[in-house]
């Protein structure tokens, strides 16, 4: 449903700015498709690389991962989990939803939600393109020990 | 043909590697191609109309306006703004960084970019949505509200951290890149 709403709102801002002006629409569109063709092949290893990962971690492996462990070892191995895998939202929330109900932790599972959104070790290359090296680290890093920061509150609020 | 080869290498290599997957265990091999498949055909499914709406922002937005609302001197409406951007997106979050790029390279200020990226990842409107209906308001909320200043402190103490030099090979990079 939100993919049609960006479709709408591109398609009629392309319609207003070739209304007004054609030679700037036509710059816009080969803009567009020079940035595009400019990242396609990271995309492309990144999607290669998902699908391998994902192979060998599917939903099943990773409840097996994660639905017995508890504890601190737990979180940390279900942030890592997280952080390795790239798991879209729509699969990640009812695969948690599912491990919440045969018995995995909230926080574990708020620790998994969090690096699973913020922390890309699979993405890391796009984004070292962009910010380099040491700002990757530094975000990624960062958002990993904050990932354990929402699990506590998680966890004090669900306690 | 050769650049295109260089270029592509990287990519070349790894679908080699899911070859050999597939020749030594078809199962797994099978799965992967059929998970790339998957997410190759959703990324492009995504990615045309953002990328057109990067190409026209590109053209029609001048440094200036760009500069007043996510710049240097931009302030809490900056940071208020790359909040919006990022939270307003649809797509994975690979997809942001290209759009990154392109802000840094109309002169917006880096903990602004840092937030855009941060919002995009983790406060993205249809995906909260998805999370409270799975997880539960409760659930989505407490994680929303905590993750508002761990976004911004992520953000500010990156922009600290890297060097003068860090931070404007970043912008030139970003300047080269479109």
């Amino acid at each position: 449903m939100f993919n049609v709403i960006i479709y709408i709102i591109a398609a009629v801002l392309l319609l207003v700015s070739f209304l007004k002006d054609r030679t700037k629409t036509k710059m816009a569109l080969k803009k567009a498709w020079k940035s595009f063709e400019n990242i396609l092949p990271q995309f492309l290893s990144i999607l290669i690389i998902i699908g391998l990962l994902l192979a060998v971690l599917d939903p099943e492996t990773i409840s097996g991962l994660i639905g017995h462990k508890s504890g601190w070892m737990g979180m940390v191995v279900t942030a890592v989990i997280g952080a390795i895998t790239l798991i879209p939202g729509f699969v990640a929330f009812p695969l948690a939803a599912a491990l919440l109900q045969s018995g995995a932790g909230i926080m574990q599972m708020a620790v998994f939600i969090s690096t699973l959104m913020m922390v890309g070790i699979v993405t890391m290359p796009v984004e070292i393109k962009y910010f380099g090296k040491r700002a990757t680290v530094l975000r990624n890093g960062m958002a990993f020990v904050f990932s354990f920061i929402v699990a506590v509150v998680i966890g004090v609020v669900f306690g | 043909m050769k650049q295109l080869i260089r270029k592509y290498r990287i990519f070349i290599i790894l679908i080699v590697i899911n070859a050999l997957v597939y020749i030594f265990s078809p199962q797994i091999g099978q799965k992967s191609l059929n998970i790339t498949m998957d997410n190759v055909l959703y990324m492009l499914s995504v990615i045309p109309p953002i990328f057109i709406l990067l190409g026209l922002l590109d053209v029609w937005v001048p440094r200036e306006t760009m500069i007043r609302f996510l710049g240097e001197k931009s302030g809490a409406a900056g940071i208020i703004i790359a909040f919006f951007l990022g939270s307003a997106a649809a797509g994975p979050l690979y997809v942001a960084f290209p759009i990154a790029g392109l802000l840094l390279k109309k002169g917006s200020k880096l903990s602004n970019v840092l937030i855009f990226i941060g919002a995009w990842s983790t406060t993205k409107i249809p995906l909260l949505l998805f999370e409270a209906s799975s997880m539960g308001w409760d659930f989505m909320i407490t994680r929303f509200i905590v993750n508002i200043p761990g976004i911004l402190l992520i953000a500010f103490i990156t922009q600290k951290i890297l060097t003068k030099n860090e931070k404007e090979s970043i912008y030139e990079v970003a300047s080269s890149m479109q």
